[in-house]
């Protein structure tokens, strides 16, 4: 109502007006959405200096209802809170769940009887509840009804769905008034999507993937083309709503296109925990170790050779044999040569430690994430000792029982990137160490033999990554060398055994 | 009788072939009283038909029993403490699966010599006394003048002072479920030593179990096995109530049947329902490392340590490090995995040394022996 003043100062119209100011001031009322007041210096005399004034407000409009603990049965009068899924502010859809309650050994789940806002929490978790007291304040939307005592089973929007011919008998569908919003915006019959909530109660997933599932049947229209009406959902969805009975759609109407499916994907954060806060952590200290790579690549044809005889006397020994052993081996006779290798630096890079025990450690890809267990005191365990070792760690690693003793302590790692894939990679050294190997998967490449023929060769590639403060290019070198030749020939790994 | 077992053989063949979902089954037999038992011994598959059943059926003209067994497994109630009600490290060496059931009451041990029994039933006809009635009746229906009544916590005991049975209820927004135990042949040694908490030192506010002496019925009469007591059970409930439907068997890792219900059952073997669901506790725990007399305090909610307090001697450790120990589990889940990385990550950046090595060491022994 517009405040269109007139120059006619009649006593009617006066006395008009003071009534409805009157009326506003003592109006109690809280299901009001909006009303004017007229500004008192608006009663000039030239309608050109009119000053239109509207002041809308929204006082009291929502109303904000209690939501009260119903009877639960068997005569129980108190409950004990035991955990809320809501807090005030949350929006809340009717028949969400609110709180879960427990009286004498049962465990009650509350929903919520209206949509809204939730404003207020009348208990805290362990304290006890009495029946027929507010449990929440729920802020409603106004222009929600107020729905009976009893739970109400909801009627199936029918007007709603008149341009899609159709009558639903019976069977009432249950969707929350957004999900029907939805449905209708997108000309979907709700009796044919299937339901995958509460008592087969049809969520807004729903709807989204049955327009997912709609989207490759929906013909053009076409004023000549017989129109299919769409695919029914699988047959499931028929079956609860067995009484229902339908109009097909006149060929000659064409159907509209449906709007195209709604992206509802959010962004999700979430602090960064456990596994992922250890990882942070030990990456950061990483990073400040300056990095230099050294790749290369390795024939291990032999050790093919070797590891296919040798497999076998394991297995009759209860051990599982792989390549690993033979490369940690190989490491640890290479650390006695180039022992600044196996060494460690302080905080400050003051000082040098040179370890005596070779613990090369593994990385691990467990459930949960990178674990990189160590093999202890490799130079005293024959490649068989190591083996058994690694079974025993991967045991672990698998079953979630790897300790702070296998974890730590570590000097030299190796990490088999190789077994998932990948050829060439630039592995970060893990603190304390100050260097690491990264081997690469196994191929069968062409490679030219001393003859000049070509021959089948079994290649892996490997990233070697070191401190470079401490030591340099050649020593990595020298030590990838001498790494390979072990490896390229394994009798020479025999000779120096120790 | 012979047409209600050709009853019962077609009912079941039909169930497999003809209908789409469970559901529709329950749906086109018009039965108002139905007797489900279930093939399979998983806890975590038959407490996920549980919640099918609570979920997905209409309830409100029709009342189903279920009978279940499982492999031996451990569960506790809705909001109970884990590390209060069972001997956890006992439990993960043997292999037992831990579950949380969603219904309410104590912790229990199941194995096949337990059967469990479950009525569905509508919010308005859930009575729990009428339900341990059937038990009861069933009982001595096999074993007449066996001693067997209900408590007042709607308990069974047996000869007066043997618990045979133990009750827990989940109420939802209009349906209702009723489930209960009953020891036939169960494995009492391991049941007590499993249900005995190492743990001294916790305080919580989660619902405590009250244990009892409890005794197997197949002990007092040979006739008492599970399978003759599950069918003695599932007539008397047809007698009870008036029902006449069939036993029908189920296989509840069918997901055609049951829509949904492979990952219910993957939801109630998450990490974040058996333990993540404990209510806030805390835990204290004064313990010697290293010739030094330390007390360690931790806060967990959702299964989660909020803070962490070592109260150490004087210069045992730097005072520095301590902070940063602590600091590095919050917000860790109070779980031995997970504490061996975060201490393994702090060691990797912050520890030098043999000597505080070795003592951190012994610390993390001593906090991951509670977990």
């Amino acid at each position: 109502m517009a405040a269109l003043i007139t120059v006619r100062g009649s006593f009617s119209f006066m006395r008009r007006l003071v009534s409805l100011q009157r009326l506003q001031k003592y109006c109690k009322s809280k299901f009001q959405t909006a009303y004017l007041v007229y500004a008192p210096y608006a009663y000039s005399a030239s309608a050109l200096y009119q000053h239109r004034h509207f002041r809308t407000s929204y006082a009291a409009t929502r109303p904000v209802l209690q939501f009260k603990l119903s009877d639960i049965g068997e005569g129980i009068m108190e409950v004990t809170v035991k955990e809320w899924y809501v807090k005030e502010g949350d929006r809340v859809s009717q028949f969400d769940s609110i709180c879960e309650v427990q009286s004498d050994k049962a465990s009650v789940t509350i929903t919520s009887r209206y949509d809204g806002i939730i404003r207020k929490l009348y208990y805290d978790i362990d304290s006890i509840a009495l029946v027929g007291s507010p449990l929440v304040d729920i802020e409603t939307d106004g222009a929600q009804e107020l729905p009976p005592e009893e739970d109400v089973m909801e009627t199936p929007a029918v007007s709603q769905e008149e341009h899609t011919h159709q009558e639903i008998k019976g069977h009432k569908t249950q969707a929350t008034p957004a999900v029907r919003r939805l449905a209708m915006e997108n000309n979907i019959k709700l009796s044919e999507v299937i339901g995958t909530g509460k008592d087969g109660r049809i969520l807004k997933e729903d709807i989204l993937n049955f327009l997912a599932s709609q989207t490759g049947a929906i013909l053009p229209p076409s004023p000549f083309q017989e129109i299919q009406p769409p695919p029914p959902g699988p047959a499931a969805a028929r079956a609860p709503i067995a009484k229902t009975k339908e109009k097909r759609a006149p060929s000659s109407m064409p159907t509209p296109i449906t709007s195209r499916p709604v992206f509802t994907g959010k962004d999700r954060t979430e602090p960064l925990k456990g596994f992922n806060k250890a990882m942070v952590k030990t990456m950061t200290a990483a990073l400040k170790i300056p990095h230099f790579g050294y790749n290369d690549e390795v024939d291990l044809t032999q050790l093919v050779q070797l590891r296919s005889e040798l497999k076998e006397v394991a297995e009759s020994r209860g051990v599982k044999l792989s390549y690993m052993p033979f490369f940690i081996k190989a490491a640890s006779l290479g650390l006695l040569h180039f022992p600044v290798l196996n060494a460690s630096v302080d905080e400050a890079c003051q000082n040098i430690t040179y370890k005596a025990a070779h613990n090369i450690g593994l990385a691990m890809d467990t459930p949960q994430g990178l674990l990189v267990p160590n093999v202890k005191n490799v130079q005293m365990l024959s490649v068989f000792d190591i083996a058994v070792e690694l079974n025993r760690l991967q045991t672990l690693g698998s079953s979630g029982q790897l300790g702070t003793a296998d974890l730590t302590g570590g000097t030299f790692t190796l990490s088999n990137i190789g077994s998932i894939g990948g050829t060439y990679a630039k592995p970060m050294i893990l603190p304390p160490e100050v260097a690491i190997g990264a081997l690469g998967k196994m191929q069968v490449l062409p490679r030219f033999n001393e003859k000049d023929e070509v021959v089948k060769a079994h290649i892996m590639n490997l990233s070697w990554s070191a401190d470079h403060r401490i030591i340099d290019g050649a020593t990595m070198s020298r030590f990838s060398n001498l790494w390979r030749s072990y490896l390229e020939n394994p009798a020479v790994m025999v000779l120096d055994l120790k | 009788m012979l047409w209600r077992t050709l009853l019962r053989e077609f009912v079941k063949t039909r169930l497999v072939r003809h209908s789409s979902t469970l559901k529709t089954f329950f749906d086109e037999t018009g039965q108002s009283g139905l007797v489900l038992k279930s093939t399979s011994t998983d806890i975590f598959e038959n407490l996920a038909l549980e919640d099918w059943i609570h979920d997905r059926v209409d309830l409100q003209n029709r009342s189903v029993l279920f009978l279940w067994r499982n492999t031996p497994a451990v569960v506790v109630g809705r909001h109970q403490n884990p590390w209060h009600e069972c001997n956890l490290p006992l439990v993960r060496r043997r292999g037992i699966p831990l579950a949380r059931r969603r219904s309410g009451g104590g912790t229990v041990f199941h194995d096949l010599g337990n059967v469990n029994i479950t009525f569905f039933t509508s919010k308005k006809k859930y009575d729990r006394r009428r339900n341990l009635g059937v038990v009861t009746g069933a009982l001595t229906d096999l074993s007449p003048g066996l001693n067997v009544s209900a408590t007042e916590r709607f308990d069974i005991v047996l000869d007066g002072g043997y618990k045979v049975s133990g009750t827990a209820a989940k109420l939802g927004r209009t349906s209702a479920y009723h489930h209960c135990t009953l020891l036939c042949c169960a494995d009492r040694t391991l049941l007590s030593s499993v249900l005995k908490s190492p743990y001294q030192g916790i305080k919580s506010n989660a619902t405590p179990s009250v244990p009892s002496p409890v005794k197997n019925l197949l002990d007092e009469d040979p006739r008492l096995d599970p399978s003759a007591v599950m069918e003695a059970v599932a007539a008397r409930y047809n007698v009870e109530f008036g029902f006449d439907g069939p036993l029908v068997t189920v296989d509840p890792s069918v997901e055609a049947l049951m829509p949904g219900v492979n990952k219910m059952a993957a939801d109630l073997k998450s990490w974040e329902w058996v333990y993540g669901k404990t209510p806030k506790f805390s835990i204290t725990l004064p313990f010697v490392a290293e010739g030094a007399e330390i007390v360690l305090d931790m806060d967990v909610k959702d299964g989660t340590i909020e803070k962490c307090l070592l109260d150490i001697p004087h210069d045992w450790l730097p005072a520095g490090t301590v902070d940063e120990l602590c600091s590095a589990l919050a917000g860790v889940r109070f779980c031995p995995k997970e504490v061996a990385v975060a201490v393994t990550a702090f060691m990797r950046t912050t520890l030098q040394g043999p000597d505080l090595t070795r003592k951190t060491h012994s610390l993390y022994e001593n906090v991951v022996s509670v977990m």
